[in-house]
């Protein structure tokens, strides 16, 4: 089956990338870039960097623009699976969601309208053993937005190695959380993955935090050999 | 051991994952020894040591269990506990003869119990997960125990510990599943 990724650049769309890969083909990315960055649905900090993830794929990019207004961006994803079909002629939708049952539940009533099948294979993930794998697998992924206590500015651009999860282990435990960042608390970026030809580096990147609250940008990045 | 059947397009296929994994996980838990077949590869023996099974859902394009209705002939003289999950509940019903209507539900709906029974004991209403295009029509022998209001949520067989639920309990309706184990271990 020829399917489409929605893929936010973070480690868990890249993840449920490449756990589709393992039992279908994936034909293209499907990135909706929100121009409001309290998107409901889509806002990720370097989205911009999703054309050059997509290069270290090898896969087509299929990237639409939303203004990100609540329920009009549902609108923008469906122009997006429209096009990723026409372009790419796929037959379903591979998604990251873990826990969340407004996303989920959005994306599969798209797909409904669409008539493309809808798969989500981290769904109610054992989140433990979940980021196990995507360490042991070789995924490198950094944090490059926190977004509340008590993850500050000294967590931006930490990769999430076995000393970082560990960290998090602790956090989720004191802090009640999920392991995952599922709540909002953090978002990734995946610089390589065991399907990337070239990972990659970044140039410059700058920060802006501010109270528990901060994102990093990467500014300049590019492809190098693994 | 719980049998838990897999109805999802093929073995260990992509939707594995989303709609096994999860209630596998669930049973062991809830201190169950499930052990996971998909629907074309349950044996004789699978169904004569089960002590019971949990039959889970699939994506909504996913139909292909139900071009195969002797597969599940099987059920209508385990008497042993099943729970029938969205799909399962869709193949559990065929079993004894049920038929479908169009109904489709997707994300939280607001259910009632309807009927008193152990697996809903003490609860009289709750928000559940769907991903459905089916309701059953109940077949003969079982009864409505909890509905939406657009379709039946949850039958029981009038004898049987036999339980077919349209909603996904895997999803914020955990306890479901924690109450269904000890059903299972009662049978020994």
């Amino acid at each position: 089956m020829r399917l489409g990724v929605l893929f936010s650049g973070g480690k868990d769309s890249l993840y449920a990338c490449w756990k589709a890969m393992q039992h279908e083909e994936v034909a293209c990315l499907i990135t909706v870039v929100s121009k409001n960055p309290e998107s409901y649905m889509f806002h990720t900090p370097n989205i911009h960097l999703a054309g050059l993830q997509a290069a270290a794929a090898g896969l087509p990019l299929v990237e639409v623009e939303t203004a990100g207004e609540q329920e009009t961006e549902l609108l923008d994803l469906k122009r997006a699976l429209s096009l990723a079909r026409e372009r790419f002629d796929i037959e379903g939708v591979v998604t990251g969601a873990i826990l969340s049952v407004y996303q989920a539940a959005r994306v599969q009533r798209i797909c409904r309208e669409l008539d493309l099948w809808c798969f989500n294979p981290l769904w109610h993930i054992d989140q433990e053993a979940y980021m196990e794998e995507l360490i042991d697998a070789g995924f490198r992924v950094i944090v490059v937005g926190v977004f509340s206590s008590p993850f500050d500015a000294s967590w931006l651009g930490r990769e999430i190695d076995r000393r970082t999860l560990d960290d998090l282990r602790k956090v989720a435990r004191k802090y009640r959380t999920t392991l995952t960042g599922e709540g909002g608390e953090f978002e990734t970026f995946v610089i390589d993955a065991p399907f990337f030809s070239r990972r990659i580096a970044i140039e410059e990147a700058s920060a802006v935090y501010q109270n528990y609250n901060g994102i990093l940008r990467i500014e300049r990045a590019g492809l190098v050999e693994k | 051991m719980i049998l838990v059947i897999d109805l999802c397009y093929r073995g260990n296929s992509l939707s594995h994952a989303e709609f096994v994994g999860p209630v596998e996980r669930y049973l062991r838990e809830a201190g169950a020894e499930p052990i996971v077949r998909h629907y074309t590869t349950v044996s004789a023996p699978d169904i004569e040591g089960a002590d019971g099974a949990v039959l889970c859902g699939t994506a909504l394009k996913d139909t292909g269990f139900l071009d195969h209705p002797d597969i599940f002939r099987w059920l209508s003289t385990f008497a042993r506990p099943v729970l029938g999950i969205s799909s399962g509940m869709l193949a559990l019903a065929a079993a004894f003869g049920g038929g479908t209507v169009p109904c489709c539900e997707i994300g939280m709906v607001d259910i009632r119990v309807v009927a008193p029974d152990p697996l809903f004991a003490g609860m009289t209403g709750f928000p559940a997960y769907e991903l459905h295009e089916h309701a059953v029509e109940t077949p003969t022998g079982f009864i409505p125990l909890v509905v939406s209001d657009r379709c039946i949520q949850a039958i029981r067989h009038r004898s049987l510990p036999l339980y077919g639920l349209s909603f996904h309990p895997e999803v914020r309706n955990e306890w479901i599943i924690e109450r269904f184990v000890p059903m299972v271990k009662r049978t020994h």
